[in-house]
């Protein structure tokens, strides 16, 4: 084929447009803005070298994040990713078949909610007076375990995180069905004449042969667990007490509630360190998926 | 599919038969956890404050929707109305740029492509928080904070990277000989692009604005900080605001999250083939 030599160019140049001007722009401004004292309603800007790091670093809260993003990234690679691929292996056994697409579809329903209406639904869930968790426990004479979830500090962030676990496991699940059905069905068929179990088939057969999607739910687990905002900003907005502070609530409200963007650049940094080396973890498992 | 007789003992089956139970049987405690906070947030919907005050758990006494109106009217008809807008302009700049995007990539070799397509894919790996605070400032000195584009542009640059990544790989499957017969016949490349490649690419495409359609709807972040006039707001941030605005009267708050989540269900469950051949070939949660 004959195309003029710049032609190839017009295709990508507005694409290619976008992501420089909206995309890598901004984070790198990000990267300046990390070493610069500045603030929402006005354009000066003081040079303050690395203390914004330095402060960060010694921020009593930190650890309370840190440990918070970390609570989310165990629970979750425990329960959306363990349990979800269960899930998936027991849906694409026979003994689900008649109804797996049913259970199938509702397992994915909360995953098509958005996060503010999870967050504002489960908030009603764990009020105190008349939420659902309290009232089903008071309807069975549970009182004793009655809570108020999200307003104590030792239970808040697990409150959030369970959540969390409620809307996403089904979309785990769906992704690892995608892949298990992509697993040659002579695979299955020739374990089966060699007698093996059920149990045995998914153990050595289906979990071995979806590994790749297993480690891109993994991957996107761990991402996700460190870009956590809205979850955490919709229920308990960082509080009580900083209790339920991670990473993202902490950087909108250094830049939105105390103006101080030069310290929410450097949060920014954190998150973009720790998820861009996933990342690219990521792209090269995609990219050797391709081949 | 059994070969071995021995295997269809009656102990193998009553065997088989528990396991089948016992499965289901935990199916069954999954569905109701998950349906549980559904159905409780529905049968509330139907009720006045007092009585749900008085017991959540109590089934409603008649099918009033006099909340899902008094939410309508309250603000979200107009919520409705503006991530209608957001989504639609964003949607239609996604699809076509990626698609173009994807063509120049999958199709021509020429200087730097292969750095091009790697600048383009990198941006999957950057997340929205660490381009929050420069955007912000940017999207003020434009003098677009606080409009529709200040989300619509974002949204775009942000879902490129994925998208293109998705239609590329499509592209690549797409066999070459009807193009080369289509060159032959004097078309130029780009109506190569719109005649052929577009119209065979359709399934991805489905797919492919299906997922950011699903992002776009339920955005939060840049929604939160871009836009601050309530008549601007997109329905996950008006929910917000909502409840602020309610401050008691859950009975309409639980409304309003039924109605913003009732178009994700429904385009869920009409296409959900293309639906979930998207999220599994590019696998990117929120």
């Amino acid at each position: 084929m004959k195309v003029r030599p710049y032609t190839p160019y017009l295709y990508i140049v507005p694409g290619l447009f976008f992501v420089c001007i909206f995309v890598y722009f901004p984070v790198l401004s990000n990267f300046y803005y990390s070493f610069f004292r500045l603030s929402s309603y006005s354009s000066s800007m003081t040079w303050v070298g690395l203390s914004n790091y330095l402060k960060l670093a010694k921020e009593p809260i930190l650890l309370t994040m840190l440990r918070n993003n970390l609570l989310y990234v165990i629970i979750s690679l425990c329960v959306q990713v363990g349990l979800g691929t269960t899930l998936a292996i027991l849906l694409e056994t026979k003994y689900c078949r008649k109804f797996s697409s049913l259970y199938r579809n509702i397992l994915f329903f909360p995953a098509l909610m958005s996060l503010t209406a999870v967050g504002l639904l489960w908030q009603f869930v764990y009020t105190p007076n008349i939420g659902l968790l309290n009232a089903l426990l008071g309807s069975v004479g549970l009182e004793q375990l009655q809570h108020a979830w999200l307003g104590d500090k030792n239970t808040a962030i697990f409150a959030i995180i369970g959540m969390s676990q409620w809307q996403f496991t089904g979309y785990v699940t769906i992704l690892m069905i995608v892949a298990i059905q992509k697993v040659p069905e002579e695979y299955t068929e020739a374990a089966i004449i060699d007698g093996a179990s059920t149990l045995q088939r998914s153990l050595f057969i289906t979990i071995p042969s979806v590994k790749e999607q297993l480690l891109v739910c993994s991957i996107i687990t761990i991402i996700g667990a460190f870009k956590l905002f809205t979850e955490v900003y919709v229920t308990t907005a960082g509080g009580p007490g900083n209790s339920t502070q991670v990473l993202g609530t902490y950087l909108y409200h250094q830049a939105f509630l105390y103006d101080d963007l030069g310290m929410a650049a450097t949060v920014g940094m954190v998150i973009l360190v720790i998820t861009f080396s996933i990342s690219i973890f990521q792209l090269r498992i995609a990219k050797s998926g391709e081949e | 599919m059994r070969v071995d007789g021995s295997n269809n003992t009656i102990q193998y089956r009553i065997q088989k038969a528990f396991t089948a139970v016992g499965i289901n049987l935990i199916f069954l405690v999954l569905m109701i956890l998950i349906l549980l906070p559904f159905g409780w947030m529905i049968i509330n919907t139907f009720k006045t404050n007092t009585q749900l005050f008085q017991d959540s758990l109590a089934l409603p006494q008649s099918m009033d929707f006099i909340n899902y109106a008094q939410a309508w009217e309250r603000g979200l008809s107009s919520y409705y109305k503006n991530s209608l807008i957001v989504s639609i302009i964003s949607l239609i700049l996604i699809i076509s740029i990626s698609a173009s995007t994807a063509y120049g990539i999958s199709r021509f070799r020429f200087c730097f492509s292969t750095l091009f397509f790697f600048i383009i894919l990198g941006g999957m790996s950057l997340s929205e928080q660490v381009a929050l605070v420069p955007l912000f400032k940017m999207l003020t000195k434009l003098k677009i904070y606080n409009t529709h584009l200040a989300l619509i542009l974002p949204y775009v640059a942000f879902r490129i990277p994925f998208s293109t990544f998705l239609i590329r790989a499509y592209m690549l499957t797409i066999p070459k000989e009807m193009e080369d017969a289509a060159y032959i016949d004097g078309y130029n490349s780009w109506q190569v692009f719109l005649k052929i490649i577009i119209p065979l690419s359709k399934p991805i495409l489905a797919s492919c604005a299906l997922v950011n359609l699903n992002f776009v709807w339920n955005e939060f972040i840049f929604a939160l900080v871009f836009i601050e006039d309530m008549r601007k707001m997109t329905i996950p941030i008006g929910l917000m605001a909502f409840k602020g605005q309610l401050r008691i009267d859950y009975v309409v708050l639980l409304a309003g999250i039924v109605i913003a989540t009732l178009p994700m269900i429904v385009i869920f469950m009409v296409l959900q083939k293309q639906f979930i051949r998207g999220l599994a070939s590019g696998a990117v949660k929120g």
